[in-house]
């Protein structure tokens, strides 16, 4: 009995993969976006092996493959130099209070050097931060500058003139001022994580603002309508309405907000030496060892990897909080 | 003068369109018994919806006013609830939500949590759309979401129900449908109607009174036509009665042999339009002077 079971499994499964393979979703989701990927590694590694550096050759695939594993097995050996600090220290500390119970522990950090996915962890959580601070300012701000055009009129001029500035002219002053104004003991925030979440905020702000802005004004006039023969208040009214309505578009901007801060808290990182992906490849590109390129490479394509997860991770939330479960997006 | 359930006197409006002034109405008096079911019917662009807009509040009168129970419509509300043509339920919320927006904001404090549940339901019935009453808008079909904005609006318990081209966007089989259907709610509940149509069979079926508008710009109310035929109608056995041909006729003349524009075929002007002078219909020479004699002659 139980054999026929399986053996119709097995071909219920065979079915299922034949079919898999002759369906055109199969060229068009695996066999087509696997032929770029060659494309472009065939692309790369012929190039790669005509140009010569200072540093020697510029890195192609297999080099920058070598690179990542070094990568993760430095990360591997500091986690272990860590624990092994931790266990000495524990030690030492059970000593001193078997020896005196009144002793003054201390227990003390371990200061290694950030490793390549340490500071992958800092760059996320620092354009997280700025990210998140842009985006409860700006969707507020977007949606009462939707509702009311004088308020749009008031506003406009300013977004217009620090929309198009570059966040990295905000970075030295933003800096300054996180210095002069944050000087609390045993901080919660290190100055460096401020000065880069707040300069990805000001960037993540323009898109989101303008993009919330933008959905609310473009509310269908009849559904205001039956909003105001149904006399909603103001508050009922933008949680029924005009979000719902505005949800698509708002999305657009955070989509377009965190982008933007991805690449500009590099930039920034790189600028002003704050812990985070920037400063690991300024810190490579200063080493200029011969394995530099390769550990640059390695971090072009993760900060590239990242970005592209971060849109795919906006998307699903996208699906998850929109009413339109139909809407095709991109 | 008696003080009638509904009063439209002296209505004008005009509309600031990149800075020149174009007027849509001009003294346009109607008055409403309670529970009159009157019909505005007129070319496109001359300025029915706009009348209905100010009876709703969604625009305020240049001049003029309307009184609703002995108090002025100063701004939009719940007395006055508007069927708007294109359904306008919020595609985020299920059948039930949508009928639940109105319900619990208007019935907030006067019902418990029941009673608007057992209220929300119950309008759904009226239609017939109580089948499915989970189901999103963008689930159903066209006249079923007309059905849901018709619930919708009587769970509000209006005054006056404001309905603006209820069925036009709808084939003719289901506009049939929610004629009738229409017809035996208001004889049920008695409700005060006005309905914008373009179609003259649906007015004069509906109708207790039939009011044509002349032609933009500065349109008015050029003649009020009676429909006295007994209730409860039937479109099979009126089809025939030479009562309803004639009243037909009536119409048709008015709208066609003298209000008729050649435009009469070109597709609905949406409200902007309407609002716009280089898109209004010009009716040159109206003798619409003469014609105002059956104004608010009830």
């Amino acid at each position: 009995m139980s054999d026929i079971v399986l053996v119709t499994a097995a071909d219920h499964r065979f079915e299922q993969i034949q079919s898999l393979f002759n369906s055109q979703r199969l060229v068009r989701g695996l066999l087509l976006p696997a032929l770029g990927i060659l494309a472009f590694l065939m692309v790369w590694q012929f190039s790669a092996t005509r140009i010569e550096t200072s540093l020697g050759q510029f890195p192609g695939p297999v080099q920058v493959w070598e690179q990542a594993s070094r990568l993760v097995v430095e990360h591997k050996s500091e986690r272990g130099k860590e624990a092994a600090f931790h266990q000495r220290q524990e030690k030492r500390n059970i000593k001193a209070l078997a020896v005196n119970p009144e002793a003054t522990i201390k227990k003390r950090r371990y200061t290694g050097k950030p490793t390549f996915f340490d500071q992958i962890v800092t760059s996320l959580l620092t354009v997280g931060a700025g990210f998140l601070l842009a985006s409860v300012v700006a969707i507020p701000l977007g949606i009462v500058c939707g509702l009311s055009t004088r308020v749009y009129s008031a506003l406009n001029p300013v977004i217009q003139i620090f929309k198009p500035v570059s966040p990295l002219a905000w970075l030295p002053l933003v800096t300054m001022v996180v210095s002069a104004t944050y000087s609390v003991e045993d901080p919660m925030f290190h100055k460096a994580f401020l000065n880069s979440a707040i300069t990805v905020a000001l960037c993540c702000l323009w898109p989101t603002l303008i993009n919330t802005t933008v959905g609310v004004t473009s509310i269908d006039r009849d559904l205001v309508n039956v909003s105001k023969v149904m006399a909603l208040s103001p508050l009922v009214h933008v949680r029924k309405i005009v979000i719902p309505a505005a949800i698509p578009m708002i999305f657009t901007g955070l989509r377009l907000s965190l982008a933007t801060g991805w690449m500009v808290l590099i930039a920034a990182e790189m600028l002003a030496q704050n812990p985070g992906l920037g400063k690991f490849i300024w810190d490579e590109f200063q080493n200029g060892s011969s394995d530099s390129l390769g550990r640059i490479m390695v971090a072009v394509l993760a900060i590239g990897l990242i970005g592209f997860l971060l849109d795919k991770l906006m998307l699903t939330l996208q699906r998850k909080v929109s009413w339109d479960k139909q809407a095709v997006l991109r | 003068m008696a003080m009638k359930y509904l009063d439209i006197t002296g209505v004008g409006i005009e509309f600031d369109t990149n800075g020149s002034k174009f007027r849509a109405l001009q003294n346009v008096n109607l008055k409403l018994d309670k529970g009159e079911f009157v019909s505005l019917i007129g070319h496109s662009g001359c300025g029915k919806s706009t009348v209905l807009n100010i009876v709703a509040g969604l625009h305020r009168a240049t001049e003029g006013g309307v009184v609703l129970e002995g108090k002025e419509v100063s701004e939009p509300g719940p007395d006055r609830a508007v069927v708007f043509q294109n359904h306008s339920l919020m595609p985020w919320l299920s059948v039930y939500d949508n009928v639940a927006l109105a319900v619990n904001q208007v019935f907030r404090k006067s019902k418990s949590r029941v009673e608007r549940k057992q209220w929300i339901e119950h309008n759904l019935q009226l239609v017939n759309m109580d089948h499915a009453m989970d189901k999103f808008p963008g689930e159903i079909s066209g006249g079923m979401k007309q059905r849901v904005g018709i619930a919708r609006c009587l769970a509000m318990q209006p005054k006056v129900l404001l309905m603006d081209e209820p069925f036009g966007a709808l084939d003719a089989l289901t506009r049939a449908q929610l004629q009738d259907s229409l017809m035996s709610i208001q004889a049920e509940l008695g409700n005060t109607v006005i309905m914008i149509t373009h179609d003259v069979d649906e007015a004069v079926l509906l109708s207790d009174r039939i009011v044509m508008m002349t032609n933009g710009p500065a349109a008015t109310i050029g003649e009020i036509l009676q429909v006295k035929l007994a209730r409860p109608r039937d479109r099979l056995a009126l089809a025939e009665d030479p009562e309803f041909v004639h009243l037909r006729q009536q119409v048709l003349a008015f709208l066609y042999a003298k209000h008729g524009t050649g435009q009469h075929s070109e597709p609905a002007l949406t409200e902007r339009e309407q609002a716009s002078p280089k898109l209004a219909a010009v009716q040159p020479g109206t003798e619409s002077d003469s014609r105002r004699h059956s104004i608010a002659a009830a």
